[in-house]
């Protein structure tokens, strides 16, 4: 059975859907830029609070951009999937790629305000974020499906975002630095996840880096090993065949 | 045989679904699973549909095991769910073509395929219409144009005309039974209304995970044998003592209907009611239906 062809027609799925609900997209842009606008201006800091509303954007986009699993379940339309010869490989993937697309473009938006925040970037520097910015909101949309796949209802799910990755983003130096922080935060800031993905865009924006924060290459490699294991836990998750369940 | 269930048992925890379900389906015929609510008939098309593994016995549909070798079953079966399967956002052809995709159908291969499905189904005037507009008759066709479209063996159907008004549901048995007599497609439907199940060629009845009866719908009907005679009255007991003392026959109590099956119970019911002034608020009587076959076998009825 072909692997890419049910893995481009659930990526264009997600395109179309996603494009026949205006408001949505609409929202998609709004709030990160909000947020970013009321913190950055009560620090009277627009320049220092823009990287960590950059990666908030596509952490959350890329999160909740897998909350269609759960639509998709209720709907029906991934049964018939599931009944389907594809390989589920082929659908954990065109549904992390559909889902994980969506989540960089509302990232991109975001970066579209970039001449506006005073940092100096260079157009390589640019490119680069481009590229790191696929790579995080692939990562994160994998943490999505993962928590989605086990969830049958979207509030279980608000609730797990709420407890889990909010906090996590708080802690990740979006919000204040390494050498701001006390001791034991340090290393929470260091065994944090998030940490190496709002890391990889601060450097890569010039934003002030402070000493003791973590190199360029040391904030990839976690983040893309992270979306590697993510990824195959995911497809783990949707090989594993029901025996049971209710009636 | 097209189907073969062999000892098939089913257990969720400690309730037993299945219990040592054993039949064989013919290709070519349409095939029904009749049976109330709860009994068994959800967990049966689970399993045929590889959703879920049995717990004891063998399955297999189109010469494989749906256990062993899910993929070649998936390959050979159409599946369409009582709850909808379709994407609500996409239209009636991006459904269908991406339905085609996951079956590794691609190009003028599919765009034909397509096209046979939707004149088949007679949706090509709905083939652009976005799936939330369309009615619940129009959405189960779509449905079944998008089971249809790797061209399978087997379609399996779960309640298909739950949620159907009258007009939709003699709609849907026609297209089921033209893709019966012209493409030679197997249908096995689950279903718990009488209707639906009349126009499949056998039945099976199931009940507590076991099966009850089997054959075709007149065959079962023949088990019950004359009139089914339904009798209201004021006190049961007392009729059902007199009924058995005068006519030599049992009556069933049903609430408060004495329920019997006779040979000649076009005369039986003159006789009663004259024999029993007064003591008869109603009298109906009908041809045998699937509802007694089951209750003859059961005791329970199946609505």
């Amino acid at each position: 059975m072909k692997f890419w062809l049910p893995v481009w027609t659930l990526w264009q799925r997600e395109m179309i859907r996603f494009w026949r609900e205006k408001t949505r997209v609409l929202g998609f842009v709004a709030s990160p830029l909000i947020f970013w606008l009321v913190i950055g201006s009560g620090f009277g800091d627009l320049a220092f609070f823009y990287p960590g509303a950059l990666t908030l954007t596509v952490m959350f986009s890329a999160v909740f951009s897998t909350m269609t699993l759960i639509e998709d379940r209720k709907e029906g339309f991934l049964l018939s999937m599931l009944v389907s010869p594809a390989p589920r490989g082929a659908m954990v993937l065109g549904k992390l790629l559909g889902s994980s697309t969506l989540a960089w473009l509302q990232a991109l938006a975001v970066l579209a305000f970039l001449p506006f925040t005073g940092l100096e970037v260079t157009a390589p520097g640019v490119a680069a974020t481009v590229g790191v910015l696929y790579l995080i909101s692939f990562t994160f949309t994998a943490l999505g499906f993962l928590i989605a796949w086990n969830m049958d209802s979207a509030q279980g799910f608000h609730a797990v975002m709420n407890l889990v990755l909010f906090p996590l983003w708080m802690v990740s130096g979006a919000l204040f630095g390494f050498s701001s922080a006390h001791g034991w935060m340090q290393w929470v800031m260091r065994i944090n996840p998030l940490t190496y993905a709002t890391v990889a865009i601060r450097r890569l924006l010039a934003a002030e880096v402070e000493a003791g924060t973590p190199s360029m290459t040391v904030s990839l490699a976690v983040t893309a090993a992270c979306g590697l294991l993510l990824w195959a836990a995911s497809t783990a998750a949707a090989r594993r065949k029901s025996s049971g369940g209710s009636a | 045989m097209i189907v073969s269930v062999e000892n098939l048992t089913h257990r969720y925890g400690s309730r037993t679904a299945l219990n040592g379900l054993s039949f064989e389906v013919a290709e070519g015929s349409v095939f029904g699973l009749l049976g109330p609510n709860g009994g068994g008939k959800s967990t049966l098309f689970r399993i045929l549909a590889t959703m879920m593994s049995p717990t004891e016995g063998r399955v297999s549909v189109a010469g494989y095991d749906v256990d062993r070798d899910p993929d070649e079953v998936r390959r050979h079966i159409g599946v369409v769910f009582q709850t909808q399967s379709l994407d609500k956002k996409l239209t009636v052809e991006e459904n269908l073509r991406a339905q085609g995709h996951l079956y590794g159908l691609r190009g003028g291969n599919l765009t034909a395929r397509v096209d046979n499905a939707l004149t088949r189904l007679s949706l090509t005037e709905r083939r652009g219409d976005i799936v939330d507009t369309l009615s619940g008759g129009l959405r189960r066709r779509v449905e079944i144009a998008k089971a249809l479209l790797h061209h399978p063996r087997v379609l399996l159907m779960d309640e298909p005309s739950t949620g159907l008004d009258p007009g939709a549901r003699r709609e849907l048995a026609d297209h089921i039974a033209e893709l019966r007599d012209t493409e030679g497609v197997t249908v096995l439907i689950t279903t718990h209304i009488l209707d639906e199940a009349d126009r499949c060629d056998r039945l099976l009845l199931l009940h507590e995970g076991r099966k009850v009866a089997e054959g075709s719908p007149a065959e079962l009907k023949a088990r019950v044998g004359g009139l089914v005679v339904a009798l209201e009255v004021n006190d049961p007991d007392v009729m059902t003592r007199q009924i058995q003392e005068k006519f030599g026959v049992t009556p069933q109590v049903v609430g408060e209907t004495l329920r019997l099956e006779i040979e000649n119970g076009h005369r039986f019911v003159t006789e009663v009611v004259e024999a029993f002034p007064g003591a008869i608020q109603s009298v109906a009587f009908h041809k045998p239906t699937l509802e007694d076959v089951f209750l003859d076998e059961t005791g329970a009825t199946i609505s």
